[in-house]
């Protein structure tokens, strides 16, 4: 199992980087893969029917519980199987479709990893692992969503529907850590031997709806369903592959793993049916106004997975059944359906239902193999569609407090998928219209398509042939529940009525769309005008106030005028210091001040003068002047308390630092004068309170009494280990060489910095 | 005498809170010219002042009423980094003037230039 994984990793960067001679089987590679792996799986079968399950088990992180743990049992088989033969007919179909168009080693890569993504979701069982490759497949079809990135709408598609499943990933994450953290494990055999002591917990809600709504996101369940008609921007085979049996299934996925360990309960009974019936509901009566032929196709891939959501929130027997085969029928018909739509989109050059027509005199094929997923769709005898139907109906006479309801919003829902099923195979097909076609017939559009179409057929008719598949799967979601019959005639019962009669509705409203040429024009500038809130609209209006909100926000912050900046700078270290000073007690201020030396005191004073000089003169020579006096000064002071090399060093800085300001000078303007009297005597004030406080915080320096171990280690061994006797030079040089080699690197640094802009500037010039 | 000191450091500190706050680049770097050297002084003083006897040690390696290195260690590091800042900032006030013509810190409230 793990080597399959490493080899979706593998050939996945083989496509990427394979010789250009090589990349023409590219394609072919991976559809290989995909039916070995198929065959790997299947191979299994008989195994798991016994009642076995396989699992490969790596330690990873033991001390967090993370382990690599990947097992086959009946529902990770089942969706394995799943995803490796779609995906292989996938392949197949992208091989022919995406041979116009410019980087397909990058689409390939994609695709693999994405395949490899969801296939190790559908094997773990660390809840961890699992959310790895949940955001995995997150962020695959990211990237194969925005394909075409050349196209604005791609991008935006692509980001709305990262945002929404990010989201929803972030929710299930802290919902499986927060279950994780309560029972100390993140394995999912824990989870479920623990099951009865996490629903009674105190965690039980929050972790159950953090998990929701990862999965409603995931899964495109209202309100969070409008990313997924957006996802079509990506193209055909991709849609092909994530809306009928991998991304958007993984959250149905989800609820089938975790129904052992949080199903069964009041709160898990009561959400999910509603949810999941109000979404399928909204997908299949948006899906008939669609004009988009992919677009029809991605809201009734909405409603399908509302059926699935309340089916699992029905969490009965014949419920859970009827989930697994309605998942089956669903990855079946609605992968074909969206290989046929881009077929048709690649031969008549348009996905406008209104332009399309006559198709089936020129496409006889595919108007066959359209009509049998359609059917399966619709919910007609003999396809394997009509029983999962049955059983949709059957599982939603049993909700508990809902069912009626359910089961007449389930007929509703139906009775829109028949009319828009034979809608589009009457406009597509049938009506008379001459569309041309652009390309001859390539017999591999039709191949997958045909595939599934014959096996929708094929079951309904002999519909045994999958319990084999099933009955384990059911075992896994619903233990000690295993008999599972599946037939096509149920009897003549309240079932078989409704049945009859969606079919029925559903033929007349297809009927009346048909005959009526403006009903359906009506129909659709009503729908325009009822549903003006445009959920994709309002997440991207949402999105650009929050943006907008916040750069006003910060930009009363980070406002970009530097003086401000250095104003709360000053004003809050002045206060803060302020209240420190205030607040230590135990010192108090020199009572008496004593001018002697006279020397000092004339130095001090001199250089206080320049200082006042440098800051309030208009000219600039006067100012530098000014500040090399004031210099000197500070010079002289540290001569006269015995630091040599501070003078030494300040005199030859101030000097430079003159030299310097003269040169540079010499090109520059005068000394303006921006600012007005009032902000001079802000600034006046402010930086007298500073300054106050500074010299407050000098006196109090004076005050502390210092110890000073290192200084003393220093003097003791400057002759005696590093024989110096300049012990100032002796710390700079030997004792913390490092730090003056680290200085002399910010010298250097510097002096590059002025180099390139002097040269900079000559060569402008 | 060490009040007078204290009273100093204040002066060089208003008089480079008010330096720096001024829209004209010059005066700017001049204040923080002013600034670094009113932090060394301030340094210098809590560091405890000493009299006529620098910290040289004879060969016998002891001398104890020295004044303490340790502080005068810190800032010639200091007073070297700090010329560095300088000349650096005063090499890119003359390109920035070179490059806008204008002396007004308010005029570099953008990275990027707006028509570019």
């Amino acid at each position: 199992m793990l080597i399959i994984l490493l080899l979706y990793c593998l050939l996945g960067f083989w496509v990427l980087w394979s010789p250009g001679a090589l990349k023409k089987y590219s394609a072919l590679l991976i559809a290989l893969l995909q039916l070995g792996s198929f065959a790997y799986f299947l191979s299994h079968v008989p195994y798991v029917r016994e009642g076995f399950i396989k699992s490969q088990f790596i330690s990873w992180i033991p001390q967090l519980g993370l382990d690599f743990h990947v097992q086959i049992d009946g529902l990770s088989l089942l969706y394995a199987l799943l995803v490796t033969f779609i995906g292989a007919l996938v392949f197949l179909y992208a091989k022919a479709y995406m041979k116009k168009y410019a980087n397909k080693s990058r689409f390939y890569f994609f695709l693999t990893w994405f395949s490899g993504a969801m296939l190790g979701l559908v094997l773990s069982v660390n809840l961890i692992q699992l959310f790895v490759f949940w955001e995995l497949t997150s962020l695959f079809s990211f990237l194969l969503i925005s394909f075409f990135n050349e196209k604005e709408s791609s991008r935006k598609a692509a980001f709305q529907s990262l945002f929404v499943t990010g989201f929803g990933g972030l929710c299930l994450l802290v919902g499986i850590v927060l279950i994780g953290s309560h029972v100390g494990s993140y394995s999912l055999s824990d989870w479920i031997s623990a099951s009865n002591e996490i629903k009674a917990s105190s965690i039980y809600t929050p972790s159950l709806i953090l998990i929701f709504l990862g999965v409603f996101t995931k899964s495109a369940q209202f309100p969070f369903h409008f990313w997924l008609p957006w996802a079509m921007q990506a193209p055909t085979p991709v849609s092909a592959y994530l809306h009928s049996a991998t991304m958007v299934k993984a959250g149905v996925f989800l609820l089938m793993r975790l129904n052992p360990v949080l199903g069964g309960t009041e709160l898990w009974m009561g959400i999910l049916p509603v949810v999941g019936s109000i979404t399928m509901l909204v997908g299949a009566y948006m899906s008939i106004t669609q004009t988009d032929i992919k677009a029809i196709f991605a809201y009734t891939t909405i409603s399908s997975l509302g059926v699935l959501v309340f089916l699992m929130g029905i969490d009965t027997k014949v419920a859970v059944k009827a989930a697994l085969v309605f998942l089956v029928v669903h990855a079946f018909y609605k992968a074909a359906l969206f290989m046929l739509a881009g077929y048709i989109d690649k031969q008549c050059g348009t996905r406008d239902i209104t332009r399309l027509g006559g198709l089936i005199k020129q496409l006889p094929l595919t108007f066959i193999v359209s009509a049998l997923a359609l059917f399966s769709m619709a919910g007609l005898p003999p396809m394997i569609g009509f029983i999962g139907k049955e059983l949709i109906y059957e599982a939603s006479v049993q909700a508990t407090d809902l069912g009626f309801f359910i089961l007449i919003m389930g007929v509703v829902a139906n009775v829109f998928m028949v009319a828009v099923s034979i809608y589009f195979l009457h406009r597509v097909f049938i009506r008379k219209r001459a569309v041309e076609l652009k390309v001859p017939l390539v017999n591999l559009y039709v191949f997958g398509p045909l595939v599934l179409s014959v096996l929708s057929l094929l079951l309904g008719v002999w519909p045994d042939a999958l319990t084999i598949f099933l009955e384990p799967a059911l075992e896994v979601v619903r233990a000690g529940e295993v008999a599972f019959k599946l037939q096509v005639w149920h009897g003549f019962n309240l079932v078989f009525v409704t049945s009859f009669f969606t079919v029925l509705g559903g033929a007349v409203l297809a009927w009346v769309l048909i005959i009526s040429k403006t009903f359906m024009a009506e129909w659709r500038k009503f729908n325009r005008q009822f549903f003006t809130i445009n959920l994709t609209d309002v997440f991207f209006t949402t999105f650009t106030q929050v943006i907008s909100y916040a750069v006003t926000h910060t930009k009363r912050i980070q406002h970009g005028y530097n003086r401000y900046y250095i104003m709360s700078i000053l004003l809050f270290t002045t206060l803060m210091i302020g209240i420190q000073l205030f607040l230590q007690t135990g010192w108090e201020l020199p009572k008496q001040v004593s001018f002697q030396p006279f020397v000092l005191t004339g130095i001090i004073g001199v250089t206080a003068i320049a200082t006042l000089v440098t800051s309030v003169s208009q000219t600039r020579i006067n100012a530098i002047i000014a500040m090399g006096v004031l210099g000197y000064g500070i010079s002289l002071i540290y001569l006269y308390y015995s630091a040599v090399d501070l003078a030494i060093t300040q005199i030859i800085v101030e000097t430079l630092t003159l030299i310097m300001f003269v040169i540079v000078l010499k090109k520059l303007p005068e000394f303006s004068s921006y600012s007005k009297k009032i902000p001079i005597l802000r600034d006046v004030f402010i930086a007298l309170c500073f300054g106050g406080v500074m010299t407050l915080l000098a006196l109090k320096a004076l005050d502390v009494e210092l110890s000073h171990p290192i200084s003393d280690y220093f003097i003791q061994n400057s002759y005696l280990k590093a024989y110096g006797k300049n012990v100032v030079n002796v710390i700079l040089v030997d004792f913390r060489a490092l730090d003056t080699m680290g200085e002399v690197i910010v010298l250097a640094v510097a002096a590059i910095g002025v180099y390139s802009l002097i040269r900079m500037k000559m060569k402008q010039s | 005498m060490d009040v007078l000191l204290a009273i100093l450091i204040g002066i060089l500190y208003s008089a480079g809170a008010y330096l720096v706050l001024r829209r004209s680049v010059v005066r700017f770097i001049i204040g923080l010219v002013i600034l670094s050297n009113a932090t060394n002084l301030l340094i210098f003083l809590s560091g405890g002042l000493v009299e006529g006897k620098p910290a040289f040690v004879d060969e016998s390696g002891y001398l104890v009423f020295l004044t303490d290195p340790s502080p005068q260690a810190l800032i010639l590091t200091a007073i070297v980094i700090g010329f560095g800042i300088v000349v650096f900032t005063l090499a890119l006030y003359a390109k920035f003037y070179k490059v806008s013509g204008s002396d007004d810190i308010d005029d570099l409230k953008q990275t990027d230039t707006p028509e570019a």
